[in-house]
């Protein structure tokens, strides 16, 4: 007996503290560099997804201004858009990295400070929709798996189910007619688009709350769709801890029904879930894209798809690169976050 | 820990448990299906009693119903009263009050009853909180090293989460876990499963100290009738989802009247018998399926001794010497 407790009290410090904090280390060095290998990757497919767009630039921004083939020339070659294809390539890997991200044939200004323009509503919308989702689904998630095949299940399950295939561009469309121009008994409450009113004072109260009441339409529309991507990853996360023995030992213990569930169940289904909504966040910013079209919100998504139509190659670049990028980070955080709350991924 | 006072051993008439004719039956898709019936047992303080039986016949079940820890498809009936209250009807404050306070289990497979993202120490001073709330968090510290170090581990072992324990340590932060609110039953539903031998033996002594420490009852579960042979006062078996035999542990082991329980007993080679060693006597066939339970002794169709006899009623539990009730009618037959 004696000798088992000196083993024990050895293991408790050196060298399985070491151990332990080694192999965190390798794992956030694995997954540093998973993510800068998926990043390599969307440099590449940055550059060459776009170009098998069809179009020219030159050709369409040139409408009613250039007329002879010389100045249609003479643009291809102010931009590098003469330029053989892999020689492009390379002048776009080498600006990338020394943080030039081109400038944009349609506004003629760098890409770098468009996108800094843009991308705070692009944040604001994610960021409050994603907060929100994640919030709401999970606890919807929570709700089902506990309920599993009752009718509070299937209510829930079912109609984010079908919130999810709805199309966002459609959902928001049908919210645009409800609550911003006001369908039979229903005033128009809700602003149609943008970010904020012509009127709005920049750096007071009510610009924000003018804000706010712009964003109400396309956060609830990225919400609403979304909901079930995070709800039904809570739910199966959480089944997959129902059926296991440490419940019934907390049970046993005299704990309150609500106590196991919250104490044990829900927050170890947590832990896989944190690396699963951050997967989503990809989805909700592709879905973001949609939604600032439809409500014309001044951000990156409208900012891509409006160069879609030319194609503004560096500015469709640039927003790929950053957005990808942002996924990215939030995933590597989310896979950090996740070995640091996990016991079993540290050691 | 203190021992319970010798007064209140003594001043105590009833059992601590006490099932009386309990059947548990499950709801299934394909019908009913009996997973126990008509178990009676009792444990008394200080008594340690053992309940051997192979995987499936209704052991586990049975445990499960000593806290009402049954699936919600199951109904119990008869009567399951730990320390005179029928937990299967009281009440749920009641019932919450008397998990793990008045009785408590040491569950089998230590890893997965274990939270896996929760240290050690956090578990064992769970119980304690809920059930002794006015107990400041220095006292129920100090109580969860004193339970570590009354089941052999270092009390600063409390901050280890059960991945980084062994298969032994784990089962002894099992049973310092069932000490923590100094229940007065304990059930050990197979605590030495899947260990070594060496450790199954340290852990079989630990439960023994346990008991002549504390004056405890003890209610052990195992399929290995060897295992119950060496810590218990008594041995009931089971064959599906009855009692076939019950008696001493030694009678059980070495003297066995149902020819299940001389199976049972002959599975596990003893040392210093060669022709054990060699040999060791195995049961053909499998346990039958409890929704079609065969006509008469549901032991006939795998028994060494079955006549046509056996076949016709099933055999009641009946008392052939004292303290030595079996279920076979062909006990004292040649």
């Amino acid at each position: 007996m004696t000798d088992l407790a000196a083993q024990g009290a050895d293991a408790a410090h050196t060298p399985a503290t070491v151990g332990r904090r080694r192999s965190y280390g390798r794992y956030v060095l694995g997954k540093v560099l998973g993510s800068a290998g998926s990043l390599a990757f969307v440099l590449v497919l940055g550059f060459f997804l776009f170009r098998v767009l069809p179009g020219d630039p030159a050709r369409t921004l040139g409408r009613g201004r250039f007329r002879t083939e010389a100045q249609l020339e003479e643009f291809r070659a102010t931009y590098g858009l003469d330029q053989p294809l892999p020689q492009q390539f390379l002048t776009y890997l080498k600006n990338t990295f020394s943080g030039d991200l081109g400038v944009s044939l349609r506004y003629r200004v760098p890409v770098s400070d468009l996108i800094l323009d843009r991308l705070w509503p692009t944040l604001l919308l994610v960021g409050i929709a994603t907060l929100l989702a994640t919030v709401i689904g999970v606890y919807l998630g929570v709700i089902s798996a506990w309920n599993r095949g009752k009718a509070t299940d299937k209510v829930t399950t079912g109609t984010t189910l079908t919130l999810y295939s709805m199309p966002e561009w459609w959902l928001g469309l049908l919210l645009i007619a409800a609550f911003a121009v006001g369908m039979g008994p229903l005033p128009g409450i809700f602003p149609t688009g943008g970010l904020h009113s012509v009127d709005a004072e920049p750096g007071t109260i009510g610009y924000v709350g003018d804000t706010a009441l712009h964003l109400v339409l396309p956060v609830l529309t990225l919400v609403l769709v979304y909901l079930a991507d995070f709800s039904l990853i809570m739910r199966s996360s959480l089944l997959d801890e129902i059926g296991e023995d440490y419940l019934t030992t907390a049970r046993a213990k005299g704990l309150r029904d609500v106590v196991v569930r919250r104490r044990h169940a829900v927050r170890n289904a947590l832990l896989p879930t944190t690396t699963l909504i951050a997967l989503s966040i990809g989805f909700v910013v592709s879905g973001a894209i949609t939604v600032e079209t439809v409500f014309s919100i001044p951000g990156l998504g409208l900012l891509a798809t409006e160069a879609l139509t030319i194609p503004d190659y560096w500015v469709l670049q640039g927003t790929f690169l950053v957005t990808s990028a942002g996924v990215i980070l939030a995933n590597l955080l989310a896979n950090l976050v996740y070995g640091l709350l996990d016991p079993r991924v540290r050691s | 820990m203190s021992a319970v006072p010798e007064t209140a051993l003594s001043e105590r008439t009833e059992p601590l448990l006490d099932l009386r004719d309990v059947t548990v039956t499950y709801r299934t898709s394909e019908g009913p299906l009996p997973a126990v019936r008509g178990v009676n047992l009792t444990v008394a303080p200080g008594q340690v009693v053992g309940l051997a039986g192979e995987s499936g016949c209704g052991k586990s079940t049975l445990v499960s119903t000593v806290l009402r820890l049954q699936p919600s498809g199951a109904k119990v009936e008869g009567e399951v009263l730990v320390l005179g209250q029928d937990v299967q009807t009281v009440g749920w404050g009641a019932l919450r009050a008397l998990r793990w306070a008045e009785a408590s289990i040491v569950f089998q497979g230590a890893l997965h009853s274990l939270n896996p993202v929760q240290r050690i120490g956090a578990q064992i001073a769970e119980p304690i909180t809920v059930h002794e709330p006015d107990l400041g968090d220095a006292a129920v510290q100090r109580r969860v090293e004193e339970l570590l170090e009354q089941v052999g581990l270092p009390g600063a072992r409390k901050r280890a989460y059960p991945h980084q324990l062994s298969g032994g340590q784990r089962q002894r932060v099992m049973i310092a876990m069932a000490l923590a609110c100094r229940p007065q039953l304990i059930v050990a539903d197979e605590p030495t499963t899947a260990l070594d031998v060496m450790v199954q033996a340290q852990i079989l002594d630990l439960l023994r100290d346990l008991v002549r420490d504390l004056g405890v009852g003890l209610l052990i579960i195992s399929h290995d009738l060897s295992v119950l042979a060496d810590v218990c006062d008594r041995v009931l078996v089971m064959y599906a989802g009855r009692v076939v035999e019950s008696g001493t542990a030694a009678q059980a082991f070495t003297d066995p009247l149902h020819p299940y329980t001389a199976a049972l007993s002959g599975a596990f080679p003893r040392i210093g018998d060669p022709a054990a060693r060699y040999a060791p006597a195995g049961l053909a066939g499998d346990p039958p399926d409890p929704r079609e339970l065969p006509p008469g002794c549901s032991f006939a169709p795998r028994c060494p001794r079955a006549v046509d006899r056996c076949t016709e009623a099933e055999p009641p539990l009946l008392e052939v010497a004292p303290g030595r009730p079996v279920a076979c009618i062909r006990v004292g037959e040649p």
